[in-house]
């Protein structure tokens, strides 16, 4: 969604927040850009939701300023910001019906009865809740809930829609959809959403860029492709998805390129593209290692760029996938491995010598 | 009739309770209604069936000013009541962020002597040579006691209200406790002010709390008797001391019951009239 040049539309200068002495944000800086979908993830008490309500006016930075389009918003409340929230909890007024939670915001505006009714049910509409405005609040199922509480922020035609754990009150199978529909709802309206979430999947999914915070402070902001494939640290790598970490040695090489050296897999030149900016050679232990970027090669024509001798400790079969626990020659602990259990592939037993196939991409290098 | 086993337990549970309520409240009720319908020949009961009782109460005048009157005195007793318990309770709720139990504590601490003695007190307070009074004669404020203290519709009104004061701030503390905040802060985000919040909120989610703390306060004070017996003075009497001349030296138990009867539908209408309207004021609220 980002144009070709993108506008920003929330830019955060050193946003610094104490609750006493407690610093919960140690200097947030970063820009939003107009139409994004930009998600703010992180482990529980790095300081997600309290960024999120400085953002929407419930609480000022202690220190730093916020721009909402360009306008500084210190000692502006949240009822005059052009952001709404959905809350996590949905906030769900229980004594009013959905038309009038929906036009809850709208009777402030100078609008007719029969214009407010209009745009409550255009924005019931949006959510697929047409014709549910005469129900009471208490009659609604949890996925209804989420939709009226996102039909009364857009309603009111924010510049940015901010949402706290959205989803997390829902079951597994309706927060795959509701994922897929917030995903596809924002996309076609082009507003600005920034969702908080501790869910890396979900943040995968939704957005276009996400923030990986960490303590109060942002440890990387990149799309998520970037984020999965070449996370900045160990900390990010190990919040995003599941990873095998396997000792290793980096050194520098001429031309640019840095060398590799793996005991439980072998030896790889990495060329500088896939070299993190700034690193420490000197410091690298580690390095890291998906568990889709390393395949057991099932019969004789099978071929991976570079091949390993392995043994199954054991497995944990998905159905559509089956994960493998494998010991790599040297590794003291065992390296996960997932498979698609496709056509002409059976699931292995655990004592099975395998052949392990990986290749320079499976090997992600950390600062 | 089956009863399911979750049913039964239900009763079971409940019974002992039922039963005391059935002898102490519908046994004695039964037995008033009954005597409303029946005449009083000096020493002796007439048992023939009646209106004669009811005419009288409703068509003599002393009765219906009395009658009138109390329903005035309690409902200013409830309005200056839920209106002072209100700001407390918000305050309880809203504002205090720790110790709240030792507040709600301190709120009950008058309820530590009886109600009789803090009638009195108020008498003490209150009288011609009095707390109140002397104080003011001492600095210099006034010059002779003053009178309209004592012995009025006031002074009934103000013992009253202090006297059932935690009673109606504890259903409304409660209604506000309930009150999740994050509607506060939607209705912030969606554009309202403080004062707004409170209208469109707040208010009309505490509305069943200060329904039943008007109710809790309403219904007994018409019947009250001791009040305004002690603090009352002669336009301060109420339709229970009344009744109580009828069962006691008129000896016309028959008349009094017909009287009992009777405010207890004229406060049963009103109670539901108030029911209704705070439904309607505060929405459908699960
Ligand atoms: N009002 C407050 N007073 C004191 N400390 C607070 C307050 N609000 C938040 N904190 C602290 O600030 C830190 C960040 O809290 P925050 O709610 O932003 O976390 P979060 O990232 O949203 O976590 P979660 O995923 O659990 O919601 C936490 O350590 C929390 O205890
Ligand atoms: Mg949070």
């Amino acid at each position: 969604m980002t144009g070709k040049d993108p506008r920003a539309i929330i830019r955060m200068q050193d946003v610094t927040k104490f609750f006493g002495s407690f610093q919960a944000l140690k200097g947030i800086t970063t820009t939003i850009n107009e139409g994004e979908f930009f998600s703010l993830l992180g482990p529980s008490g790095c300081g997600k939701t309290t960024l999120l309500r400085m953002i929407a006016g419930f609480d000022e930075p202690t220190d730093g300023a916020i721009y909402i389009g360009d306008e500084p918003m210190a000692g502006i409340p949240a009822n005059q910001r052009p952001t709404n929230m959905v809350f996590q909890s949905y906030a769900i007024f229980p004594h009013l019906n959905v038309a009038d939670n929906v036009g809850y915001g709208l009777k402030r505006k100078r609008m007719s009865r029969a214009e407010i009714a209009a745009e409550v049910e255009k924005s019931l509409a949006m959510v697929d809740l047409a014709g549910y405005g005469k129900r009471a609040a208490h009659e609604l199922s949890g996925g209804q809930r989420q939709r009226v509480a996102l039909a009364r922020a857009l309603v009111m035609r924010p510049k940015v829609v901010l949402l706290d754990e959205p989803l997390s009150a829902l079951d597994k199978k309706l927060r795959e959809q509701m994922q897929v529909e917030l995903r596809q709802l924002q996309q076609s309206i082009g507003i600005t959403f920034i969702l908080v979430t501790h869910d890396q999947e979900e943040a995968l999914i939704m957005s276009d860029r996400i923030a990986v915070m960490f303590e109060g402070q942002i440890e990387q902001v990149a799309t998520p492709e970037q984020l999965y494939r070449h996370p900045v640290s160990r900390r990010v790598a190990s919040f995003i998805g599941v990873m095998t970490l396997l000792d290793a040695r980096a050194t520098a090489q001429p031309g640019n390129t840095v060398r590799v050296d793996i005991p439980a897999l072998g030896t790889v030149d990495l060329p500088a593209a896939r070299v993190p900016e700034g690193i420490d050679l000197a410091k690298v232990e580690k390095i890291g290692v998906h568990p889709e970027m390393l395949t057991i090669l099932q019969d004789e024509h099978e071929t991976a760029e570079r091949v390993v001798e392995a043994e199954v400790a054991s497995r944990s079969y998905y159905g559509d996938m089956t994960y493998y626990s494998v010991l790599l020659p040297g590794a003291n602990a065992p390296a996960t491995i997932s498979m698609r259990n496709t056509f002409g592939r059976s699931v292995i037993d655990p004592g099975a010598k395998v052949k392990v196939g990986w290749g320079q991409d499976s090997i992600i290098l950390f600062k | 009739m089956r009863l399911s086993r979750e049913g039964r337990q239900g009763l079971t549970l409940i019974s002992p309770t039922l039963a005391y309520a059935l002898v102490m409240l519908a046994a004695p009720l039964t037995m008033v209604v009954t005597f409303s319908f029946w005449t009083q020949n000096y020493l002796d009961l007439d048992t023939t069936l009646t209106l004669d009782n009811y005419r009288e109460a409703w068509g003599t005048p002393i009765y219906q000013v009395l009658l009138l009157r109390s329903l005035k005195i309690s409902l200013i007793v409830t309005f200056v009541t839920v209106l002072l318990a209100f700001p407390v309770a918000y305050f309880l709720s809203f504002k205090v962020k720790r110790r709240k139990a030792l507040w709600l504590f301190l709120i009950t601490i008058p309820f530590w002597t009886s109600y009789l003695l803090r009638v009195f007190l108020w008498k003490v307070i209150l009288g011609y040579n009095g707390v109140l009074n002397s104080a003011l004669m001492g600095m210099g404020f006034i010059d002779e006691p003053m009178t309209f203290l004592l012995y009025n519709l006031n002074a009934v009104v103000l013992t009253l209200a202090h006297a059932w004061a935690p009673f109606a701030i504890l259903p409304i503390f409660v209604a506000l406790e309930k009150i999740d905040r994050s509607l506060l802060e939607a209705a912030e985000d969606l554009g309202d002010g403080k004062i707004r919040q409170f209208f469109r909120v707040t208010l009309p989610l505490a509305m069943p709390g200060v329904v039943a703390s008007t109710l809790i306060v309403l219904i007994p004070t018409i019947g009250d008797f001791i009040t305004p017996k002690l603090v009352g003075g002669t336009d301060g009497l109420m339709i229970a001391n009344m009744i109580q001349i009828q069962f006691g030296k008129a000896n016309n138990a028959p008349l009094g019951a017909a009287l009992a009867i009777t405010s207890m539908l004229v406060v049963a209408s009103i109670s539901v009239v108030i029911f209704l309207a705070g439904k309607k004021f505060g929405g459908k609220v699960e």
